[in-house]
């Protein structure tokens, strides 16, 4: 374990930032937090987490993935991936750490997305214990743990210091670049406060959550739900919960013509939109309600059957405060695992 | 730098084949003029075309076949339009191929086989049957039964008039949706031709088509007995990647891009009913 002083946080950054690219999170304006590049003078934010998710540093909302020259009858491909750079990410929450496992698993599975394998070899993640958990976190049903997340490096912020612990490889080399301003210390102030952390767990409100009615197998049960009719029928479709969610992995791939070449890219997609499922002779998915169940039957069921039964939620909450009808995972699980829980 | 399943190989259109008044057949070979990769049959591969989009087509031809790969394509969306108004000689990129084949070597082998197709549902089929044609002393007898709206809606009429229909040990029965001048063969849809002819259930079916006719040729064929787990199917749902990561082509916990595209009746029955 090292430890570091608050008041020296711009020299390790600034240490960082010598040999890679280092986002920490930081307030805008108005108070809401963003991964930003991090230079002399920019601010770690205190706010529990970011708007938006961590997964964009591995998964673009938007990348190019090649490009085309057409003249009349001719195609030239063009192949415009590139070496990426090294980076470091600071500040990453126990919940979006956990989603990284979960995008792996999709992006990284034969056949590797190549465009994910070359950001993910290249980013360091530093994580950073939440302090204070909100009434919108429940990240700990599904096993993941505040007081403690993994990454590359998990770091801890006292009052006073900020205790850093390497958990890989890449930790390990990324605490020795920095290791002239770190020193050697107990974990006594880390384990005190992964104790209060657990304390605050303990009575949060969202945390007993009927799991053990969703995962594997369990397709049948619940795509015929009446309740679907219910849950669904406010959804605005506008797909928010898609693009803050840190495990929301859907894609779209367009073409753009410049002018003077074809760019192919890809962007987050959502199933939410109606056009997502929509062919030339139909759509598999007619309206709001089966988009809606898609979505959480993913996360619920379909993930975990291709999956071990991992489930593709990591309790972020960001579903629950962005969303403009106030309809949400936790609400869903409830009502499908049992009227009792509502 | 990983290979890449998303960057495609480029394709060249050497020959345009005008089946129906809205399917074409295209044969597409590398620039070198060999075939781009090899398949099984039943697999997809996406075709693009920069500017417009890429789309999931079924393989048409057989994997015998060593020369090149046709696509036969309906006229129908953004994609098929452009692709139908292209010459010999144009560029395409193809990357693939996609999906699970079907068990032409182990569960088809030595059975007598039963074809179903209607429409451009012949597309996906006829990589099969002639792959099943090319190697005819592994199969049993070979049914085939087509039918379209009209007889020039019939993909491939004359391949399967001029050699399907004078192989040995393989009857082909057509039929077209209404009466018309110059056809004097059967007249009737799909699902009830299948009924007439009344197959003896000793055998594998294959239904490829709109879906209301694999819902009645289904039907049918349960009627005459044949159990789910003897009839395979097709399916088709958007696409993107391909490789079951963008998404949109689930069904259940299935990817049809990378589980399917074909599928048993029986493991259908496991899935939610959304295709």
């Amino acid at each position: 374990m090292r430890k570091i002083s608050l008041s020296n946080l711009d020299g390790l950054f600034a240490k960082i930032a010598e040999k890679s690219k280092l986002y920490i999170p930081v307030d805008d304006n108005k108070g809401f937090a963003a991964f930003k590049l991090w230079a002399e003078g920019v601010k770690m934010s205190n706010a529990l987490n970011t708007v938006r998710s961590a997964k964009d540093f591995f998964f673009p909302q938007m990348e190019n993935l090649m490009e085309f020259k057409t003249e009349g009858k001719n195609i030239e491909i063009i192949d415009i991936r590139e070496e990426k750079e090294d980076f470091v990410v600071f500040g990453v929450r126990a919940c979006d750490v956990k989603s990284f496992e979960i995008l792996d698993r999709v992006f990284l599975s034969e056949p590797v997305d190549s465009y994910y394998a070359s950001r993910r070899e290249k980013g360091v993640i530093v994580s950073l214990a939440c302090g204070k958990p909100a009434e919108t976190c429940f990240c700990s049903a599904f096993g993941i743990d505040p007081a403690t997340p993994a990454g590359d490096i998990t770091a801890w912020k006292t009052e006073t210091d900020l205790y850093l612990k390497a958990n890989t490889e890449k930790g390990e080399k990324l605490l020795s670049q920095v290791e002239g301003l770190t020193e050697d210390c107990d974990d006594k102030a880390v384990e005190e406060q992964k104790k209060a952390i657990t304390e605050i767990v303990k009575k949060l409100p969202l945390q007993n959550l009927p799991l053990d009615k969703f995962g594997k197998g369990k397709t049948k049960e619940y795509f015929d739900s009446p309740e679907w009719d219910e849950l669904s029928s406010h959804c605005l479709g506008c797909g928010t919960c898609t693009f803050v969610c840190p495990t929301c992995q859907c894609y779209d791939v367009k073409d753009f013509n410049t002018g003077r070449e074809v760019k192919r890219f890809r962007c987050w997609d959502s199933c939410m939109y109606s056009d997502f499922t929509l062919m030339a002779h139909g759509n598999s998915r007619v309206s709001q309600k089966e988009r809606f169940r898609q979505r959480f039957m993913h996360k619920l069921v379909y993930y975990p059957d291709n999956n071990d039964g991992l489930f593709s939620c990591v309790g972020c909450g960001r579903c629950l405060s962005k969303c403009p009808i106030s309809m949400n995972i936790v609400k869903v699980m409830k009502t499908l695992g049992g009227k009792e829980n509502v | 730098m990983f290979n890449e399943t998303l960057i495609p190989k480029l394709g060249v259109i050497i020959d345009v084949r005008q089946d129906t008044p809205d399917i074409k057949t295209f044969r597409v070979v590398s620039p070198e003029g060999k075939k781009l990769f090899e398949h099984r049959p039943g697999q997809c591969a996406m075709l693009s075309i920069p500017g417009v989009g890429e789309a999931m087509f079924s393989i048409t031809s057989s994997p015998t076949n060593t020369e090149y790969m046709e696509f036969s394509i309906k006229k129908c969306g953004c994609v098929t339009t452009w692709l139908h108004q292209a010459e010999v000689g144009q560029n395409v990129t193809v990357r693939g191929p996609s999906g699970n084949p079907f068990p032409v070597d182990d569960v088809f082998a030595g059975k007598d086989l039963l074809f179903v197709a209607g429409g451009v549902g012949l597309a996906p089929l006829r990589s099969v049957i002639n792959y099943c044609r090319h190697y005819r002393d592994r199969y049993g007898k070979i049914d085939i039964v087509y039918g379209s709206r009209s007889k020039d809606d019939l993909l491939d009429y004359q391949e399967i008039i001029n050699e399907w229909a004078t192989d040995s040990g393989v009857n082909v029965h057509l039929t077209i949706d209404r009466e018309q001048e110059g056809w004097d063969g059967h007249v009737g849809f799909v699902p009830n031709y299948v009924k007439e002819l009344g197959f003896d259930t000793n055998k594998i079916a294959v239904l490829c088509g709109p879906p209301i006719m694999i819902k009645f040729t289904l039907e049918g064929l349960r009627s005459l007995g044949f159990e789910k787990t003897q009839v395979y199917t097709t399916l088709e749902l958007r696409m993107k990647c391909g490789v079951g990561k963008c998404g949109r082509c689930n069904v259940g916990s299935k990817y049809v891009c990378k589980d399917g595209p074909v599928f048993r009746f029986d493991e259908l029955d496991e899935l939610p009913n959304e295709y």
